[in-house]
């Protein structure tokens, strides 16, 4: 059974090398902030503790007043996971978060869906092109930018 | 004009009802009574006979490539668990038909860029060298259109014909699948031409003579069994240069779409299916009368029913083959006639050559010696060859199956 | 003297009789050789995860039928387990049992599709295909029984499953499970041995393991590599940690393996559902107390199943409402392509296409 770490546990677990990154936690999930994200997400790959070599997925979420994007990781080795949330867009701004492309290969079509759909860019993504819909459509259409 | 196509059954019935019985060509006059024409008019005569047959062929060989594509849909359906068309006409036999018709009626279309001249020229090419192969089989003891002296030569040049007409479909559409296909065409044509022909070169020694007729009226013993490299050589070129399965590699559905025919439609394409149909109808032909003793055959059917089943026999080898196997890789499939087929026929031209001269009139006695000895050359040699170019030892020593393991030990399960 | 020559890019797709949908490829050879490969997806877009929001959690159902449509049942049961997660919702054993099984036939469904295909990129002239095909019908055809729909089932509810297998489905089951390794034997004969399919696919499409981890690809590619990671094992959902059944690898992580791996995969799907039949427990298929109009509470969850595929993850955000805030789909076919120019550069076109088909992707679930 893939043990779910509690948002807690991974908290501590990126304080151990990264104090300013944890913003926040709850049961399930941790955020980070999204300028220190590339250095922690290399130390969660790397260090044996936490070994997430395994990128599940990357899914974006609006919540009107800021967007979030949710990394879920899983260790192979340990057979646990953690959720990783960094907040982003705050006040309908325009999202922008760190690629974690160096370290996982596997964020490189995922994030160009964020991008083409919820409109995350991606900084250092080699390749952020849309992906689904074609260059020059207009808006992202994932977004709640016409609630009823 | 000569008095041999008198000894042509085809020719006499014809030429002898038109010609006069004054003529001493034909004193018995023709089976439906003589002379419809007067003395001295033996030319009008000639003429029309050769109208008249090469009617009938071209009719002949459009006719069975119909029969035929009925008879592999059929067969391949069978293969395929399946039943194959049978809504048109008794068994499906008028689908064909059917198919001509919706072929006829369906929009020609050129495309913008393509070469129209070269474009609208190929499919001509595709048909017209295929249907002149039959000018020169003996379909049974005494019918064929012509004896040439150099048969076996005009059936190779011939042939080769064929692959002109892909590369000017492959440059003519101006489409880079179709320009894959034609690159293609011309590569398998390049490395099979060879082999096969050093394989023809073997039985060409036995008869010592190229004239198609001659072949037929020397295999007392089938060629097959004298030359079995020769054949199994001359069977594989073949089917390589008329492109089917599992050297299908010009057309390839998979990956270049149609190949070189990708561009074309209705009829133009309908000239391509029939071209490709009829080359394999003629090189089964051909394999029957250089390998399979042509029209020869015992006394209880005759020569004709011969010469048809053993060409019916051939195209389902063909056909088999074509509901089997997957298709090669275009490096394989030269390296394969390079390094694999050629050494082969080579071998057998050294082999055919040292016994031909030990026999240079050989009997059916000394047949089925030279059929022993290059048996157990052929039987040596690809086997040798397997040795060398086959996998390496260890490589595929395992039955496929077993490249799974199942874990006996899960490590890491929580 | 060296011949200069041009590069020539090419667009495999949209519309290519072997590109399994609309998938579109810009390749770029030089002679027969590529050098370079970008995949451009979107024809099938559809907007899938944005109709979600529009919809109750189980009018959803229908939807995810839609997204791998060779293999509904399992995308209906990840809908439903990421539902249940969030809503709380213990499933009756019943209706757990039955999706089992009904996803077992599924992925051996998925697999004879995939096999069936990949032989036919090979340019089999669709005799293994048509082979593939005919058992494929007899799943089909069960499942016609047991849901009245043979392509888009929509079969499960968040608790369970719609309507219990009827009495006839048992018997037909029975036969198939007999008779279903046989004909996993008849391909195993027709094309495991056959030296063209051997030498068109061994050693072709390489990827190391690690590669492959650190790409998030799943399912049986990962196994070809020899990684010992499949979710029915390590994270067991439903009952599969009540059935047995081994983890078919292979350590070549070619073409070869990839197909291997899903032929045993076969196998093992038959044991695991002869393991259900055995083990089903009568009872009602649905808890009576799951209302139609599921109201999970505020939160998030993500549930992920072994697909045909892979990993079908789905990622659900509720805001208390009957219909789910932003649902997000893991879709396997879409991740197993990140490294599809890995594996294609340096091949030749021939072995583009049968990469392509090993990997087994659909394009229903790529675009969404």
């Amino acid at each position: 059974m893939t043990t779910s770490l509690r948002g807690e546990q991974v908290a501590s677990m990126i304080s151990a090398f990264a104090h300013e990154a944890v913003a926040g936690h709850n049961e399930g999930s941790v955020w980070v902030g999204a300028e220190s994200w590339p250095a922690v997400a290399r130390q969660l790959h790397d260090r044996p503790e936490t070994d997430f070599k395994y990128l599940s997925s990357i899914s974006a979420v609006d919540y009107i007043d800021h967007f979030e994007v949710v990394y879920h990781l899983v260790s192979l080795r340990h057979n646990h996971g953690a959720v990783v949330k960094i907040r982003c867009g705050e006040g309908r701004s325009d999202p922008v978060i760190p690629s974690c492309m160096p370290v996982w290969r596997g964020a490189e079509l995922q994030e160009r869906e964020a991008y083409d759909l919820m409109g995350v860019r991606f900084e250092g993504h080699p390749n952020l092109k849309r992906v689904m819909l074609w260059e020059g459509f207009p808006g992202h259409p994932h977004r709640k930018d016409f609630l009823r | 004009m000569t008095d041999a196509f008198l000894e042509n059954a085809f020719f006499r019935n014809i030429y002898c009802n038109l010609a006069s019985s004054a003529s001493p060509r034909c004193a018995g006059g023709g089976p439906f009574g003589d002379g419809m024409f007067p003395a001295g008019m033996e030319w009008l005569a000639f003429l029309i006979t050769a109208f008249v047959i090469i009617f009938l062929v071209v009719n002949a060989a459009l006719l069975a490539v119909n029969i035929y594509i009925w008879g592999e849909r059929r067969l391949v359906a069978r293969l395929q668990a399946r039943l194959g068309p049978n809504r048109w006409g008794p068994y499906g036999l008028l689908t064909p038909i059917a198919d001509l018709i919706k072929i006829l009626t369906k929009e020609d279309i050129v495309p913008a860029a393509a070469d129209r001249l070269v474009f609208n020229l190929a499919p001509v090419l595709i048909v017209v060298p295929v249907l002149l192969v039959f000018a020169v089989i003996p379909f049974a003891s005494s019918t064929w259109v012509a004896d040439l002296n150099v048969g076996v030569l005009y059936i190779i040049a011939v042939l080769s014909v064929g692959s002109y007409s892909a590369v000017m479909a492959g440059w003519g559409s101006q489409n880079r699948y179709a320009m894959l296909g034609a690159f293609r065409a011309v590569a398998l044509l390049v490395s099979y031409e060879l082999p096969m022909v050093l394989a023809l070169i073997g039985v060409l020694m036995i008869t010592g003579s190229m004239s198609l007729v001659d072949v037929v009226h020397d295999q007392n013993v089938p060629f097959a069994l004298v030359q079995p490299l020769g054949f199994l050589i001359f069977l594989i070129g073949s089917v390589a240069e008329i492109q089917r399965p599992p050297f299908d590699l010009a057309e390839a559905e998979s990956e270049l779409i149609g190949g070189y025919h990708t561009d074309y439609s209705g009829i133009k394409w309908g000239l391509f299916q029939a071209g490709e149909f009829m080359a394999t109808i003629a090189s089964a032909a051909i394999i029957t009368t250089l390998f399979l003793s042509g029209w020869r055959g015992w006394g209880f059917l005759p020569s004709h029913i011969w010469f048809l089943i053993k060409l019916v026999a051939v195209l389902f080898a063909m056909t088999w083959l074509r509901g089997t196997l997957p298709r090669l890789r275009i490096d394989q499939v030269t390296a394969f006639a390079w390094k694999g087929l050629l050494p082969l026929a080579a071998l057998n031209l050294v082999v055919s050559g040292v016994l031909s001269f030990i026999w240079p009139a050989p009997g059916v006695a000394e047949l089925w010696v030279m059929a022993i000895v290059n048996l157990a050359v052929a039987a040596v040699s690809i086997f040798t060859l397997g040795l060398l170019l086959g996998p390496r030892p260890g490589e595929r020593t395992t039955p496929a199956g077993s490249a799974v393991f199942m874990p006996a030990k899960r490590e890491g399960t929580a | 003297m060296t011949l200069r020559t041009e590069p020539v890019t090419i667009n495999i797709g949209p519309h290519h009789p072997s590109t399994h949908g609309v998938f579109r490829l810009r390749v770029t050879f030089d002679g027969e050789v590529i050098v370079d490969a970008e995949p451009v997806f979107g024809y099938l877009h559809r907007g899938t995860e944005k109709l979600a929001e529009e919809r109750t959690y189980v009018q959803f159902v229908t939807l995810t039928d839609r997204m791998d449509y060779v293999a509904s049942m399992t995308n209906n049961q990840g809908w439903v387990l990421a539902v249940e997660k969030l809503a709380g919702i213990t499933p009756s054993p019943r209706g757990v049992w039955l999706r089992m099984i009904s996803a077992e036939l599924q992925r051996i469904a998925s697999h004879l599709v995939a096999i069936g295909f990949f032989l036919q990129d090979l340019g089999a002239f669709a005799t293994p295909l048509m082979y593939t095909m005919r058992e494929r019908e007899r799943i089909l055809d069960l499942f016609e029984i047991l849901c009245g729909a043979r392509i888009t089932y929509s079969y499960m509810r968040p608790g369970g499953v719609f309507q219990d297998a009827p009495q006839e489905f048992w018997p037909r089951l029975d036969t198939f499970l007999k008779e279903m390794p046989h004909y996993v034997d008849e391909y195993e004969r027709l094309i495991s041995g056959n030296e063209i399919v051997l030498v068109r696919t061994k050693g072709i499409g390489k990827v190391p393991a690690d590669t492959l981890i650190n790409a998030s690809a799943s399912g049986p590619i990962l196994r070809a590599a020899g990684v010992d990671w499949d979710l029915r094992k390590k994270d067991p959902y439903e009952f599969y940690d009540r059935v047995k059944f081994d983890l078919p690898l292979a350590k070549e992580s070619d073409n070869f393996a990839r197909y291997i791996v899903r032929i045993q995969e076969m196998r093992e799907s038959l044991k695991i559902v002869t393991h259900c039949k055995e083990q089903i427990e009568p009872g009602p298929v649905r808890p009576k107390e799951v209302p139609f109009l599921v109201r999970p509470p505020r939160g998030d969850a993500y549930a992920h199943i072994e697909a045909p595929k892979g990993e079908l993850g789905y990622y659900v955000v509720s805001d208390g409402s009957i219909a789910p805030y932003r649902c997000h789909v893991r879709a396997p076919s879409f991740i197993n392509l990140t490294l599809l120019r890995d594996m294609l550069v340096g091949w030749k076109v021939a072995d583009m296409i049968v990469t392509f088909g090993s990997i087994d992707i659909n394009m229903g679930e790529v675009d969404r």
